[in-house]
């Protein structure tokens, strides 16, 4: 066999994974967060019946929006614009970012302040309004954090999770001035102050969307700590980003979807604030932005639509679940994904936003133990998924051959043929036989690359006598 | 635009993938047959014949006669999960021919009676096998489901009292829904306590190709596992041949004293005489 | 094309191609798990208040015969609040305070009402304002959740700026879950308005260190008044 390593193909990936386990407190870190956060959802949901239930719901919820996708945009567009909300549509990153530019220029605005978004983190947006002259300014806890920090969410509910709080205190007393103190009161008053003032001066408020009602025109926020409300409300303006999957047909359709996304994402019943907008200020009102822009991002979404199987991963409504309980996860921590979506949900859906080749090694990196579904509010049966990546990444199948862009950009000739000459001899009982007896003599059949095997582990001791040796002498004897 | 208007009603579909549907397809136990197919799995042909054998011993023992089809290779897992499908197809009908009978299929690794029994319909979707491979897999069961569920085994306790840890492996847990059984059938054995590690459903990191691809990965989580096994107790039984080769090397390789053994071998061994 | 016009067209075409003989109709969602949750109102007000006091909500539950007097005397003994922003005299719990901004209970509280745009006094808003008193279109027994339309007698910035958020809930009001509010209140048909929020405690993080902390954008406290009939009062305990 000619298992190799991903090394080559992988790149990075390699490099970061040996780095963030070498890493002893970024290991306790995540260790200590996840067995929390498991903990959590284990009990808000020890229900199983209620769970199930809840599940097989959300499920279905999110099928049926996501086959009439086309149509329920269509009716998402419509009643958003009749209600006074502005609806743009991004193919990619770039276009969602120039379309925010084309507001914030016509506005005349210097500062964007933000409600917690992964989109805009896809889009790199903050990046790209900077060299635009404009600051864009997070205002979730965790998201300054990692801003101040000048580096991207290692999670997608909990951006400053790599962090702890000594490492926390140090980085604010820096960067803000703050007091070096443990105290966790402390520190996120003093967030507080710093944020409060921020959002009276901002021009411009950009938040993502958690769930987007089609019938009734709404955009659905989920947060807790009031700056997504805070972001949605006091600027005259806001831009709302949102991934073309995010639709639902229905008002009612949020209601499992929601339980399920808090209950799952941190054992919560319910966040502080649920935020349901459906239009800009009304003449009699007296706060609230003046106008709404809704910004619909496609950003490789519609081509992986367009596979029945691969399209289950657009189900996902964001809970970090997958995460939580991924053992891969839990070892190597998010940044070591080097993707803006990390875990599990990160491993199926980067390859369709910022290139197959470009997120190589995410498929293999996992042992298919299938935690991950498991867990998952929307049963998006993930490793069915990471398998046919893997096929897609071989280009392995001939009756069901691949469909996606890169397909077959990791298959070498040697372990096609590796795998080859693997079939024909299972395919051969007798000199599979053989085969195998010289293995038992020669005592290295197993993975060629017994090396990796071996570092840590004994290599495997083949018996004096297979199974099907004692079998036949058993008959023989009889 | 698009032709298509809301007015006209857009086909709407189920998730589309079988694997999905396969999994929630409701496992029906037979009554308990006069025989049973033998489907050993190449870790136990090759590496843990004793597993095998025991694993031949309680069925005989439950009067059930055992058939072992001497051409039997792979289920063809190992090229699926590394995307090959073409010769994992092509490895798993080599099976098919194996069990012209109705009778049972049981296999002694949870790994390898997922494979067969949750992926083959999928894998044999749109080919004229795909009635074939849909039977299979329901005729295929993990033996220690099977002996607990189909023979109702009891088992008597003649061994020293011991404690013993458990791991389950995660497609005994996840993919077939099994992980009560080797619970529920230690817990028979009288002298067995039976210590529940720490973090016991997380995975120990061999998943296959895995263990050679993500080698860093695979180490820093058998690490774990092992340390937690440890912890429980100084013996430790799995379900799976993967995980327990993989555990056991590394407790063998950094020299901890923990002991491995596949749960059939130890079932077998206790409810001996001479135990 | 424009974006939107070739983001359409990929989803209807790769839908059409997708469709598979294997592909039937979604079935029509069943919700019957969230629609089977019904308890009593002691049931439901026991929930409410467990599910607020998880996360550090305040609940006091009052009669209601001069709820206001006794609210005030609450409030004055539990806050240090001076500066106090309630709903004009022409909303009914404008009206119902009245007196107390008129300075009838004794109270020295600075009194005032949202009556301009959120430009015109918005450093006032966030500085100066101690505590803000608003009424609550339902609540949700399941979650301890406080369903709130904004009005602009009571704009959305009342409940979200200063410290401290009051809440006046009738019992009457309380529902079991999120579903039936949508389902009795029939929110989808009516249509939805500017705002609609669910508020399930103050505000609060767990960002630093999974470590909990509150009042780290919106109010530090969420005290909210639930208002029973005199036959409630005993099963709840009420002042
Ligand atoms: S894939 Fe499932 S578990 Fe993971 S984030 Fe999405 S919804 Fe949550």
């Amino acid at each position: 066999m000619t298992l190799k390593t991903d090394h080559l193909a992988g790149g990075q990936f390699y490099i970061r994974v040996q780095d963030a386990l070498a890493n002893a407190p970024i290991r306790a870190n995540f260790r200590k967060a996840m067995d929390g956060l498991m903990h959590k959802r284990a009990t808000a949901l020890e229900d199983t019946q209620e769970r199930e239930s809840l599940r097989e719901l959300a499920a279905n919820v999110r099928l049926r929006a996501l086959a009439r996708l086309p149509e329920l945009l269509i009716q998402l567009e419509k009643k958003c614009q009749s209600q006074g909300i502005q609806v743009h549509w991004a193919q990619d990153a770039q276009q969602a970012c120039e379309q925010v530019l084309a507001i914030c220029q016509q506005r005349q605005a210097r500062t964007v302040i933000k409600g917690k978004s992964m989109v805009s983190e896809e889009m790199e947006l903050n990046h790209f309004l900077a060299e635009a002259g404009i600051e864009a300014l997070e205002s979730d806890l965790g998201e300054y954090i990692v801003q101040l920090a000048q580096e991207t969410p290692s999670h997608i509910i909990m951006p400053a999770i790599h962090k702890n709080t000594q490492q926390i205190s140090q980085l604010m007393h820096e960067k803000t001035g703050t007091q070096l103190s443990h105290d966790v009161a402390y520190l996120t008053e003093c967030a507080r102050q710093q944020l409060r003032e921020r959002f009276q001066q901002a021009d411009i408020g950009l938040s993502g969307v958690n769930f987007a009602v089609a019938e009734t025109g709404t955009l659905c926020l989920v947060e807790n700590e009031g700056n997504g409300r805070l972001t949605t409300s006091v600027p005259s303006c806001h831009i709302a980003v949102m991934g073309i999957e995010k639709v639902v047909e229905h008002l009612e359709d949020v209601t499992p979807l929601l339980s399920l996304l808090t209950r799952s994402a941190t054992g919560q019943a319910i966040t502080t604030y649920f935020n349901m907008i459906s239009r800009p200020r009304q003449p009699d009102e007296k706060d609230g932005p003046e106008v709404v822009h809704l910004i619909l991002v496609d950003n490789g979404r519609a081509h992986l639509y367009q596979d029945p199987e691969l399209r289950d991963t657009l189900r996902c409504i964001r809970c970090g679940a997958c995460m939580n309980h991924c053992p891969v996860y839990t070892r190597i921590g998010g940044h070591a994904y080097g993707t803006t979506y990390p875990g599990p949900i990160g491993k199926i859906l980067m390859p369709h936003l910022t290139g197959f080749a470009n997120n190589a090694a995410l498929p293999s990196a996992s042992t298919l133990c299938g935690a991950c579904a498991e867990v998952c509010p929307v049963k998006i049966p993930i490793p069915d998924i990471l398998v046919r990546l893997r096929r897609e990444a071989v280009n392995g199948d001939q009756i069901n051959p691949s469909v996606m862009a890169e397909k077959g950009f990791k298959r070498t000739w040697k372990e096609a043929l590796a795998w080859q000459l693997w079939a024909y001899l299972a395919q051969r009982p007798r000199l599979y036989q053989i085969a195998t007896k010289i293995a038992r003599l020669g005592h290295y059949w197993m993975p060629q690359s017994l090396g990796a095997w071996t570092q840590v582990r004994t290599a495997p001791r083949p018996a004096a006598k297979s199974l099907s040796q004692l079998r036949r002498d058993a008959e023989k004897s009889l | 635009m698009h032709t298509s208007s809301s007015s006209k009603v857009a086909p709407l579909y189920t998730n589309a993938a079988p694997a999905q549907q396969a999994s929630h397809r409701l496992k029906v136990y037979p009554p308990k047959p006069q025989k049973v197919y033998f489907f050993a799995t190449c870790l136990v042909d090759l590496f843990y014949p004793d597993a095998g054998m025991a694993g031949i011993q309680l069925l005989e023992q439950q009067g059930i006669e055992v058939l072992y089809p001497q051409t039997q290779t792979c289920c063809g897992q190992p090229a699926y999960t590394s995307g090959y499908h073409d010769q994992a197809r092509a490895v798993a009908q080599a099976q098919f021919d194996l069990f012209p009978e109705p009778w049972p299929i049981v296999l002694p690794s949870g790994s390898c009676a997922g494979m067969m029994r949750q992926h083959y319909p999928q894998l044999f979707a749109n080919t004229p096998e795909q009635a074939n491979a849909q039977a299979i897999a329901n005729r295929v069961f993990e033996l220690t489901d099977f002996l607990l569920h189909v023979c109702q085994l009891q088992l008597k306790d003649e061994g020293k009292p011991i404690k013993v840890a458990l791991h389950t492996s995660c497609s005994a847990r996840r993919e077939l829904g099994i992980a009560h059984v080797g619970e529920t059938l230690l817990d028979q054995l009288a002298q067995v306590e039976r210590i529940e590690p720490k973090r016991t459903s997380e995975c120990c990191g061999f998943g296959g190709t895995f263990a050679v691809r993500h080698p860093q990965i695979s180490a820093a989580m058998v690490e774990d596992k092992t340390q937690a096994l440890i912890d429980a107790a100084p013996h430790f039984v799995t379900t799976d041949c993967g995980c327990l080769m993989n555990i056991q090397g590394h407790a063998e390789k950094t020299r901890l004293k923990l002991q491995g053994e596949h749960l059939l071998s130890f079932l077998w061994r206790r409810t001996q005489n001479d135990a | 094309m424009s974006a939107r016009d070739t983001i359409l067209q990929r989803l209807f075409d790769g839908r059409t191609e997708a469709l598979g003989e294997t592909q039937a109709q979604v079935p029509a969602s069943q919700f019957h798990v969230l629609a089977q949750v019904k308890m009593s109102l002691p049931a439901r007000l026991q929930a409410f208040q467990q599910a607020m006091a998880k996360v550090e909500g305040e609940v006091i539950v009052l009669t209601r015969a001069q709820w206001p007097q006794k609210m005030a005397a609450w409030l004055a003994d539990h806050t240090q609040a001076q500066r106090i922003l309630v709903p004009p005299a022409h909303h009914v719990l404008g009206q119902a305070l009245a007196p107390l901004w008129q300075g009838q209970w004794g109270h020295t509280w600075q009194v005032r009402t949202y009556d301009a745009p959120i430009e015109t006094w918005q450093a006032e808003l966030f500085n100066e304002v101690d505590l803000a008193i608003t009424s609550t279109r339902a609540g949700i027994a399941q979650t301890g959740s406080l369903v709130l339309w904004p009005t602009p007698e009571e704009p959305r910035l009342m409940s979200l700026v200063p410290p401290i958020h009051v809440a006046i809930l009738d019992s009457q009001r309380l529902y079991n879950t999120f579903y039936e509010v949508l389902q009795v209140e029939a929110w989808a048909q009516q249509g939805m308005p500017t705002n609609a929020l669910l508020i399930s405690g103050p505000s609060k993080t767990a960002d630093i260190e999974q470590t909990l902390a509150y009042g780290v954008h919106g109010p530090k406290r969420l005290i909210v008044f639930v208002l029973v009939d005199e036959e409630m009062a005993e099963v709840c305990d009420a002042p």
